[in-house]
């Protein structure tokens, strides 16, 4: 039989399935699927170690999980003391469960700490062939390694630790074939790619399925851009995204602290090949081309991931949807209400505040190497407050070895330590209301980046070369 | 609406608890307060009618967004036991038969139905998980649900305790499969 990639990891995780056979309207149960590697923060985990302790349960195979703290860290200097009180109960809670579990933490004081998504393919622990779970809906990216990689909620992640495994019933799966070569390098991005995925599925495209990307644009991009992608596939509505591997993939593993060694890495190489594609004459349940060819750069307009519009575009108005769709019309109305833009304005008119470069999506080193393309010599306008936010620590400290933060610093922007800071402002970096930001991050919807923020979701260098000139510009005029 | 995200069930300032409870007062907490704290008039939770309400009547993509639980927790610490909608995000989805709310998913026609019910101010539904039926006066909607989550959510299944019923099952795949070799590089348990 004819197999996906997904089916693949799917059968070679699958410990039962739960027959309900005797009712045929309902012939597939959930199905027990072993998980290979498990990832925690300091948000989704307290309430399910503190019903562990509850049940009097173990953590079945501790070396499987590790944790880190991310989402509510402060990315003021490590030195400073934690002020807010609640968030560093939090902190705490994690790095005493961990301490009593046995399981391994990369918190504040760590030189290893970072976002979740971003130190779990630094550190090796990222492979191809696994699964991967996390309380976090962003566990899409380390899809980009042909792993399965899907988040989850707090039960889920406490019968992770408990059992080492999850009932899952089986997604289907979609194909997103992007052709075409992207024109200029640079100038258009990966985030721009997904972004117009994105568009044109909408944000429930993908509800139910596991995407796997495929064509010559995915094959020339990089590890780091090709997490960009499968990160935000959930904001598609995806369970998952996925990439084949490759030599880029098998190049990117090679000395990373957890992965397999020398021989037994190509070993492991000499399986992955063989085994972790999709068999050529497979059917997916649903298939999507995409051209990317002529694709602009892309930069969201509205309040949630698929209100995409091209730089070269006008504010849409919502008679544009009249005809399609009633709800998208309302929608839109009040989209446009919130961010408070007028149908009509040319996108590069449109005005910022702040610009935030960083997130799991766009926080990795050669985000932040394109991002510095527009601005060295350069100067942040005087009306806009930037900040970068690497990754993780390792990113920060590789780009300070190349010279990265002083080209920012120079340029004005603030240079800070990592975490997902205004991704979702659950430390004090945040919007106030009304503002406008230019934001690499993955969710523009109302108030994530702070009660009454607005955001619009670009690349790396859009949102650089928007720090500059005070509004959105076209960057391929730049480059 | 369609699209409710779990950003908007329950936004971020709330996720800082560390417990499973009282994350009621702050569901659809930036939809139904405004920047002084005072309910907004417009917000329909704020209708007096709708303050006791136990099911919540929603359209396209549900829960949408982050994965976290709390979203579920807010809704049912706030008193909601059922949602229906014509759609669901797939986590959300997952995460509601973890603590017993039970989400209906119906047709764009039969939510337009209710939609249109609601406007007559004593319609009563009453809802059966045991024949998965909604019943109008007169009229019987079926909904379909998977008969693992049906009963997980009538008989409250230890789901952990069910699982590690299938230890050895779980023990021989560990030593059995070879990406389990895998794990050797992260050192011994
Ligand atoms: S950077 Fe943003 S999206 Fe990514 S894990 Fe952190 S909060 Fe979630």
């Amino acid at each position: 039989m004819q197999k996906t990639l997904f089916d693949k990891i799917w059968d070679s995780h699958l410990i039962k399935d739960i027959d309900q056979n005797e009712n045929a309207d309902y012939p597939s149960g959930p199905s027990l699927i072993y998980i290979d590697r498990h990832l925690i923060h300091e948000v989704t985990s307290p309430q399910a170690f503190a019903s562990l302790k509850q049940s009097g349960r173990k953590v079945r195979r501790p070396n499987l999980t590790i944790a880190t703290t991310d989402h509510n860290v402060s990315t003021e200097s490590r030195s400073l003391p934690i002020v807010d009180e609640v968030s560093k109960t939090q902190l705490e809670t994690l790095s005493r469960n961990c301490k009593e579990f046995g399981i391994t933490i990369y918190d504040i004081a760590s030189p290893d700490q970072g976002i979740v998504h971003v130190i779990g393919p630094e550190l090796g622990f990222t492979l191809p062939g696994t699964t991967i779970v996390c309380g976090d809906s962003h566990t899409s990216t380390h899809g980009a390694f042909g792993a399965l990689a899907f988040g989850i909620g707090t039960s889920e992640v406490e019968h992770v630790l408990a059992t080492q495994c999850l009932w899952l019933y089986k997604p289907k799966s979609f194909l997103i074939n992007i052709e075409g070569n992207l024109r200029k390098r640079h100038a258009i991005t990966s985030k721009d790619i997904i972004l117009n995925i994105i568009r044109k599925i909408g944000t429930d495209g993908g509800n139910g399925m596991v995407l796997e990307y495929r064509g010559v644009a995915i094959s020339g991009l990089s590890m780091e851009q090709r997490m960009t992608i499968c990160n935000m596939s959930i904001e598609g509505g995806a369970r998952a995204g996925l990439i084949a591997p490759d030599e880029t993939t098998f190049n990117y593993l090679r000395g990373r602290r957890y992965a397999p060694t020398d021989s037994e890495l190509d070993r492991m190489i000499e399986f992955w090949k063989s085994n972790l594609k999709s068999d050529e004459n497979v059917k997916f349940d649903r298939v999507q081309t995409i051209n990317v060819g002529e694709l602009a750069p892309q930069i969201s307009w509205g309040t949630n991931p698929s209100m995409v519009v091209d730089i070269t575009d006008s504010v849409p108005s919502p008679e544009q949807f009249a005809k399609s769709d009633e709800n998208k019309r309302k929608l839109a109305i009040r989209a446009l209400e919130y961010m408070d833009l007028e149908p009509g304005t040319p996108m590069t008119d449109v005005h910022v505040d702040r610009v935030f470069i960083g997130s799991c999506t766009n926080s990795r080193l050669e985000d932040l190497m394109e991002a510095s393309l527009v601005i060295k010599g350069r100067k942040v306008s005087t009306n806009v407050r930037a900040m970068v936010v690497p990754g993780s620590q390792k990113v920060k400290l590789q780009a300070e070895e190349i010279g990265l933060d002083q080209i920012f610093k120079d340029a004005g922007f603030e240079w800070r330590e990592s975490g997902c800071s205004m991704c979702l402002g659950m430390n004090p970096d945040i919007l106030l209301p009304g503002e406008r930001c230019a934001s690499t991050s993955n969710r523009n919807f109302e108030g994530r980046q702070g009660s009454g923020g607005r955001t619009h979701l670009v690349s790396p260098i859009m949102a650089a070369a928007c720090a500059i000139e005070g509004h959105f510009v076209d960057v391929r005029d730049w480059l | 609406m369609t699209n409710v995200d779990t950003d908007q069930i329950i936004p971020k300032q709330f996720l800082k608890l560390i417990q499973k409870t009282g994350y009621g007062g702050f569901l659809f907490y930036d939809w139904r307060f405004d920047r002084a704290g005072n309910p907004k008039k417009d917000f329909v939770l704020n209708e007096p009618k709708y303050r006791e309400r136990q099911v919540l009547l929603t359209r396209d993509n549900f829960g949408c967004g982050s994965s976290r639980e709390h979203a579920v927790w807010a809704l049912y610490d706030y008193g909601i036991r059922v949602v229906i909608a014509s759609s669901f995000a797939d986590i959300f989805y997952n995460n509601c038969f973890k603590k017993g709310l039970l989400p209906i998913h119906l047709s764009q026609d039969e939510i337009d139905y209710l939609f249109d019910l609601e406007k007559n101010d004593d319609a009563v539904i009453e809802i059966s998980l045991a024949n998965q039926t909604i019943s109008i006066s007169e009229k019987i909607i079926d909904f379909d649900i998977d008969l693992t989550r049906k009963k997980i959510l009538l008989e409250g299944i230890d789901e952990i305790g069910y699982t590690l019923s299938f230890s050895d099952q779980i023990l021989n795949y560990e030593k059995a499969f070879k990406v389990a070799d895998y794990n050797k590089f992260l050192g011994k348990n």
